[in-house]
């Protein structure tokens, strides 16, 4: 496999005796969005944490970008994180800084950027979520909507070549989770990234997927495109789908 | 870590046995309170690592003095007028004893010097900046906003705990000789309650009896109370782990073991200065 951009090998994770990850295997092709489906508290939001580096693994092989995790130095896992967007699945928008000053945070390490090129980063990713006139205010200020898709233009600001999505629509009404969708697709076809999609929002599932994985007890259960898994055997792989 | 006795069970009764390990008083007090110093001894290891290493976070730096310094200035300085007139005022009747109401701002001025200004500025200090750092950082980590940081390339130890510590370090002797100068005109005024002493003599009292002995270790000690109070607030609050129960517990632990640690700081200072003076 040359184009395989994640590659996970028997991973284990437990947190004392609660065992989260049980035995997950993937990987992710180049340009594929891959969404990852389980019920809540079945360790997807572990499984992307892991991916970064945030949580570190029991046991298995964490491959990214063709370079082994627990191999790497802190500072070639900073280099190795700067290709990667994360979107969280509480946005995590700093507190103490505006929403300019939030977008602009993952841009100070880039020294190439002037302020001019800045401005306008910030402005463009602003208006692909919608949020134009918002620039000035607190997160606290914000509805968890609004919150959720700053996040999305954080993550995204740096075009990433790698994006991990913890939940990107949750908590958005149908006409803007269906926007945030399209936003999802027309990333993946310009830049040709690489996403994984946590997702419960099957309008979504169904827009950007070109994989789904169903998890289930800490390792995966199904895989298979959008109309093979919604039309599977399993009761409980359909349950999901809304279909009985 | 309850175990039943199965002699007991027999006799259709539980009882909890508590393993003696665990009322050794070693492990029930001593060993937590080690690794919690090993712990802080690791976190202050690593500040000094990174600290010298590049980038510098220098506009974060400025924006954390302005926050823990200016923004403490007036409580500082409230607390160092008051501090000044009424020790000033207690003193008086002791001295006038023995008749010797002259010796007040001498007197007054040794002790707030000395001890009584760097001791409580910086435990105020501790209350409004250490548990603003513990509870900050830790509701900062609680809301996943280290994580964002970590993951975006930035090294939020670098950023979040370098700056404090460093800002505290600096601008708590700052604001304690702003606290003692501020208490000496509180004593000033407490002087001339009961007395009419102009302003030049009273320091001309005040001087002739401070010397360079007195402030010099008065103000390095400072030094030494700024970096303790950030550096055990930041190792609080970015060690919280217990979602919001975990924040308070952070500003908490902050204020009591900053304190605490002013305490145990001073008496050192004071042995070591008596040591070599
Ligand atoms: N830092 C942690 N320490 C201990 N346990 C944790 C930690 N993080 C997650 N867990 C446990 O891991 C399990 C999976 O959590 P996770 O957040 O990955 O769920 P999820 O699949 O993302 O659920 P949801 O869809 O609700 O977001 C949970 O049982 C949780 O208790
Ligand atoms: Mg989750």
């Amino acid at each position: 496999m040359k184009d395989c951009v994640i590659e996970i090998t028997h991973v284990k994770k437990s947190f004392g005796s609660n065992c989260v990850l049980a035995d997950i295997s993937l990987n992710l092709q180049k340009g594929e969005n891959l969404v990852i489906l389980g019920k809540s508290g079945s360790g997807k939001s572990v499984l992307i944490k892991c991916l970064v580096g945030l949580i570190p693994i029991d046991e298995g092989n964490i491959r990214v970008f063709n370079q082994d995790l627990s191999a790497l130095n802190a500072h070639e896992l900073n280099a190795l994180r700067r290709k990667i967007g994360f979107l969280f699945q509480s946005a995590a928008l700093y507190d103490s800084m505006t929403v300019r000053e939030n977008l602009e945070f993952p841009l100070r390490i880039s020294k190439t950027i002037n302020n001019t090129e800045r401005d306008a980063l910030v402005t463009e990713a602003l208006k692909n979520v919608g949020l134009e006139t918002v620039i000035d205010k607190l997160p606290s200020e914000l509805s968890g909507g609004m919150r959720k898709r700053v996040g999305l233009a954080r993550t995204l600001i740096l075009k990433p070549e790698l994006i991990l999505y913890d939940e990107p629509t949750t908590g958005l009404d149908p006409i803007t989770a269906g926007e945030i969708s399209e936003l999802i697709l027309e990333i993946q076809k310009k830049y040709n990234t690489s996403s994984v999609i946590i997702t419960h929002d099957v309008e979504c599932a169904r827009k950007v997927a070109n994989r789904i994985i169903i998890i289930k007890d800490g390792a995966p259960v199904a895989t298979g495109t959008f109309a093979q898994l919604s039309e599977s055997e399993d009761a409980w792989i359909r349950s999901f789908f809304n279909k009985n | 870590m309850a175990t039943t006795n199965s002699a007991a069970s027999e006799k259709k009764e539980v009882a909890v046995i508590v393993p003696v390990e665990s009322r050794n008083p070693y492990t029930l007090f001593i060993r937590p309170i080690l690794h919690e110093v090993a712990m802080l001894a690791r976190f202050c290891a690593l500040f000094f690592k990174e600290v010298f290493a590049p980038p510098y976070e220098l506009k974060e730096l400025i924006r954390q003095c302005f926050l823990i310094g200016y923004k403490s200035f007036p409580l500082v300085a409230i607390t160092g007028f008051i501090m000044g007139l009424v020790l000033t005022i207690q003193s008086r009747p002791t001295l006038a004893q023995f008749g010797a109401e002259s010796w007040l701002p001498a007197m007054v001025a040794v002790s707030i010097i000395r001890e009584i200004g760097p001791v409580i500025t910086a435990l105020i200090f501790a209350g409004k900046a250490g548990s603003g750092i513990g509870a900050e950082l830790a509701s900062m980590k609680v809301t996943e906003q280290i994580d964002a940081m970590e993951v975006s390339g930035i090294n939020p130890f670098k950023y979040l705990v370098v700056t404090r510590i460093i800002a505290s370090t600096f601008m708590l002797p700052l604001l304690v000789i702003a606290s003692d100068a501020v208490s000496l005109y509180g004593a000033y005024i407490g002087v001339n309650l009961k007395g009419d002493v102009s302003f030049q003599l009273f320091f001309l009292k005040v001087f002739e009896k401070l010397s360079f002995s007195d402030l010099f270790p008065a103000v390095i000690k400072t030094f030494f109370f700024g970096f303790m109070v950030a550096l055990i607030s930041c190792y609080k609050g970015y060690n919280s782990n217990k979602g919001t129960v975990g924040v308070g517990e952070s500003a908490n632990a902050s204020v009591v073991l900053a304190s605490l640690s002013i305490f145990i700081l001073d008496m050192i200072a004071v042995q070591l200065t008596s040591l070599i003076t």
